[in-house]
């Protein structure tokens, strides 16, 4: 069933097209899909800036900003004012073209990976049938762009931070698309849509004949012991892709400042702020797609909010979360971010393909929930242990320096 | 258990995140411009001119000795001396600044001005708030800004004002005690000219004055 709230961006859209001739409608439907997601979600990166720095302010028992405008709400164009007005500082022997480009490739891969994600019922750019595997591809080439940052800036910080960036990013790269393999065995494709509409549907009671039936438990494959494994491991390794805290070695003030865009200035500086938040929610917009049902809502008496709604509140509670996180966590050191990366997280998304092998072909039941979770929830006490265990430290022996 | 440290880390800041909304004393900050914290007694910045009475100009009591001048480390004092001669607190004619600036944007507060002060014309001020767009012209304090009263001495720093005022006084009073023996050295004296010269020296202001 649908409402006619929930469609009616895909009408409105259908109605605007309907004003140029049909020779035109590819490129005018094109338009139409793209100019909002150029407009949302530069919007919330906006209201995210401002809930992060209210949010750990509160957090530390501070106000945080609350100046400009009523409660601070006019922070973020201060601050969008304040960067495109700064002077755009480039250095003499940087090379200038790759500095240039840089940041504009960040944000620009941060943008494509917006267009398999579906933000409602029939809001989705492009439904590719490999659209899971296309995000990963177009994530892969934020890389790429720090690199090109941190190298063409030619500064020993920039280069330190990008090389600390691509090993702890290709390092995180690798479970985070394990994690999403057993959504992809579960659902059977890679279409993102597909995925969506495999998490539609809710185990419930009867209640009378006249409320009839109600869904309490979502189908969202989050809800299964393979998926809430998935979805911590994706969205641990998520934080890491992002560069946020606790992983957010590739900058430290104490060390090597701002990192791989310490030789950025004003508007680029704000780009590459901006793309990084962009990798986030396009990183959490995928978690939802693949673990949290989507624009699915959670109950099916509440079927009747516009599913996209239901997509950004899950979009901004996972962004709550990203902040929290962030407000709470020291950040970890190189040799425990990667062992985390290799020793924790890769065996536990290994070993979750096993379990979701284990629960597809187990008979439903209280027994398959047993063999799951016993399957996960040994290795994952065992493993800890042996990242916990006490390093010894010894004076090293050289052979031939004495 | 892996985790229970970070659970337990993500309630004592989810406590802090809810508690600063319902508790007001979670949240220290002072809301500078409006709210101040109260500042100690011996709190002081830059340095400020006395002056007695009413008039400030009458009643300043520096006698533009150009010790300060001399003794401030970053030179920050520039004194130029009257030619002419006024009356000053007790109505002995003095010398008087015709010139007195302090440059703050120079001053380092050290207070030095002030020790070797005979006078106790010079004091340290607790204004902060000093900001102005004309960096050179706008912290070139004149005389005329520098000079503050008495009253307001007490005001901001009431104990050392009472010990300054105690100590003039007392001064005075043996001046006067000086005077009038020697007045009534020369009274006693075979009665030669008429004493016509040293009046007991009538304070032209109060002295010392009181705190109010």
């Amino acid at each position: 069933m649908t409402f006619p709230l929930d469609q009616i961006f895909v009408v409105a859209k259908q109605w605007m097209r309907g004003y140029v001739p049909p020779i035109a409608w590819p490129v005018t439907s094109a338009i139409l899909s793209v100019v909002p997601i150029l407009i949302a979600f530069p919007l919330l990166f906006a209201i995210t800036t401002l809930l992060e720095r209210k949010g750990l302010g509160r957090i530390q028992n501070r106000y945080g900003p609350n100046r400009t405008g009523p409660w601070g709400l006019f922070q973020p164009i201060a601050d969008g004012v304040k960067s495109l007005t700064k002077e755009d500082i480039v250095p003499l022997t940087a090379d200038h073209a790759v500095h240039f480009l840089a940041p504009l490739l960040l944000v620009a891969a941060a943008f494509l990976a917006y267009a398999v994600l579906p933000i409602g019922r029939n809001m989705v750019l492009v439904d590719l049938n490999a659209g899971v595997l296309y995000f990963f591809a177009v994530g892969s080439v934020v890389e790429l762009a720090v690199f090109m940052a941190g190298w063409s800036s030619r500064s020993k910080y920039s280069l330190l931070g990008a090389m600390r960036a691509i090993a702890q990013m290709i390092s995180y790269e690798v479970p985070l698309v394990l994690a999403t393999v057993v959504v992809i065995m579960q659902a059977g494709s890679l279409s993102t849509v597909s995925i969506v509409e495999k998490q539609e549907g809710y185990s419930g009671i009867w209640l009378h004949a006249h409320s009839g039936f109600i869904g309490i438990i979502p189908h969202w494959f989050v809800f299964t012991p393979w998926g809430f494994v998935g979805f911590v491991l994706f969205m641990i390794a998520a934080t890491a892709e992002s560069n946020r805290s606790p992983f957010d070695l590739p900058e430290g003030e104490s060390e090597i400042i701002a990192g791989y865009y310490i030789e950025y200035s004003g508007f680029k500086f704000a780009l590459f702020f901006l793309g990084e938040y962009l990798g986030m929610f396009a990183t959490s917009g995928m978690a939802i797609t693949l673990f949290l049902g989507g624009w699915n809502a959670p109950f099916s008496f509440f079927t009747w909010i516009p599913t996209y709604v239901w997509f950004f509140a899950k979009l901004l509670t996972l962004i709550g979360g990203f902040i929290w996180i962030r407000g709470t966590l020291p950040r970890l050191r190189m040799d425990q971010l990667m062992n985390l990366a290799w020793e924790f997280i890769l065996p536990m998304a290994i070993l979750n393909m096993l379990v979701a092998g284990v629960w597809h072909f187990m008979p439903g039941g209280p027994l398959r929930w047993l063999v799951c979770i016993v399957i996960i929830a040994i290795p994952c006490v065992l493993l800890s242990r042996r990242l916990k265990r006490k390093k010894k430290f010894e004076i090293r022996t050289y052979s031939f320096a004495n | 258990m892996v985790g229970n440290g970070i659970l337990k880390g993500l309630t004592e800041t989810a406590r802090n995140f809810l508690g600063s909304y319902v508790k007001k004393d979670r949240l220290t900050t002072v809301q500078y411009p409006e709210e101040r914290l109260p500042q100690i007694e011996n709190t002081r910045d830059f340095p400020f001119l006395i002056y007695d009475g009413p008039d400030w100009h009458a009643g300043m009591r520096c006698v533009a000795c150009q010790i300060c001048e001399k003794e401030c480390p970053p030179k920050c004092i520039f004194i130029d001396k009257s030619k002419d001669k006024k009356p000053d607190a007790v109505g002995k004619p003095q010398a008087y600044p015709a010139v007195f600036n302090i440059d703050i944007s120079v001053c380092m507060s050290c207070q030095i001005c002030v020790e070797v002060c005979p006078f106790d014309a010079i004091k340290m001020d607790v204004v902060y708030d000093l900001p102005t767009d004309d960096r050179f012209g706008g912290l070139l304090l004149d005389k005329k800004k520098l000079a503050k009263s008495n009253e307001y001495y007490h005001q901001i720093h009431p104990t050392e004002a009472a010990a300054v005022d105690g100590a003039l006084a007392e001064e005075r009073a043996k001046a006067d005690a000086k005077v009038k023996a020697a007045a009534e050295a020369k009274a006693a004296a075979p009665a030669t000219p008429p004493p016509a010269a040293p009046k007991p020296a009538a304070p032209a202001q109060p002295v010392g004055g009181d705190p109010q």
